[in-house]
């Protein structure tokens, strides 16, 4: 049985080697990719709009909402970041009931990446918004001793949005595949809708942190006494 | 008993109990935090969106507890570290 789809090897030449991973990202991305495409090609400001403008404007302006209903600000800058992460978990766990699919989010590869975006992402925008000394110095609030604390937090969150994501796709996956060998008939559809909620809410939730992490590394600056909101250990 | 029955059945034996005991503390959690959720939703209805939304990922949180359990317990049969250095020293 295989942990993660990295040990699916589609294709290889050489030192090149094409694993399902790999293959899956790219199938997702130009999906993602080739559906904006056509809807945007054709955008209307009428009353009337195409069913896909139509869905795209209720995803857009839900995750704008999200985002403001979080950090309160304008949710423009956090846009195409959260949205983006969203999107991509979203359709990579929801295109899970395509028989042959192996979601690329149940490899640590990809979620690994995925979290290291958002700790990459925390720092610019958090320097972009309070300057390079007002980030910093949210490292050394409410006490200097916090400082090991605030960054031993940074990486351990990190470890576990990747470790989440990856554990909860995967799971849903073995889950499947176990009860195929000892129930095939029924149950695994039930577990295959169950997957459908938990990869969408796993979307959500990734989606949700980054926002808050980013937020908190934002707050910092403007309020005087911060919430301990930004050291949760997962 | 050689080495290589001993190493599967320790690691066998562990990650079954490292599951086991490792969702039992993250259920309890949940359950704390659903029934907290539903009596504040109860009386404020109105707030209903943000609670929801706090539980969600409060819940996501707690139950990364049991997930890296379930990550360890899988690492522990398929993927087990010591496996190959057992093998290699011939049982």
């Amino acid at each position: 049985m295989n942990i993660s789809p990295d040990q699916i090897k589609i294709w290889q030449w050489g030192p090149i080697t094409l694993n399902a991973t790999i293959l899956f990202t790219l199938v997702v991305t130009t999906l993602i990719v080739f559906v904006s495409y056509l809807v945007t090609r054709q955008l209307s400001g009428d009353i009337k709009v195409s069913p896909g403008q139509n869905l795209l404007e209720v995803l857009v302006q839900g995750v704008r909402d999200q985002i403001h209903e979080i950090n309160g600000q304008n949710p423009d800058p956090f846009l195409p970041f959260a949205g983006t992460l969203f999107i991509f978990i979203a359709v990579s766990n929801l295109l899970s009931v395509v028989p042959g699919y192996h979601p690329p989010t149940g490899s640590l590869s990809t979620t690994a990446a995925l979290a290291i975006c958002v700790f990459v992402a925390v720092p610019v925008y958090g320097i972009w918004q309070a300057g390079l000394w007002g980030y910093l110095k949210h490292y050394i609030q409410p006490y200097p001793f916090m400082l090991p604390f605030q960054i031993i937090g940074e990486l351990s969150r990190t470890l576990s949005l990747a470790v989440r994501l990856f554990g909860n796709v995967m799971s849903d996956t073995m889950i499947v595949a176990i009860l195929l060998s000892i129930a095939p008939l029924f149950f695994p559809i039930i577990m295959e809708a169950l997957g459908l909620l938990t990869g969408l809410i796993q979307a959500y939730i990734f989606a949700v942190l980054a926002i808050v992490y980013i937020a908190s590394a934002i707050e910092a600056e403007d309020i005087q006494q911060p919430e301990q909101r930004n050291t949760s250990h997962g | 008993m050689d080495k290589i029955s001993l190493t599967a059945m320790a690691s066998i034996i562990a990650s079954g109990l490292t599951i086991a005991i490792g969702s039992i503390t993250p259920a309890l959690g949940e359950g704390r935090a659903v029934a907290q959720a539903l009596s504040s939703i109860a009386q404020q209805p109105d707030e209903a969106n943000t609670i929801t939304r706090t539980l969600f990922v409060g819940l996501a949180f707690i139950e990364s507890i049991a997930i890296y359990c379930f990550v360890v317990a899988l690492i522990l049969i398929f993927a087990n570290p010591f496996w190959n250095y057992i093998i290699t020293k011939g049982g």
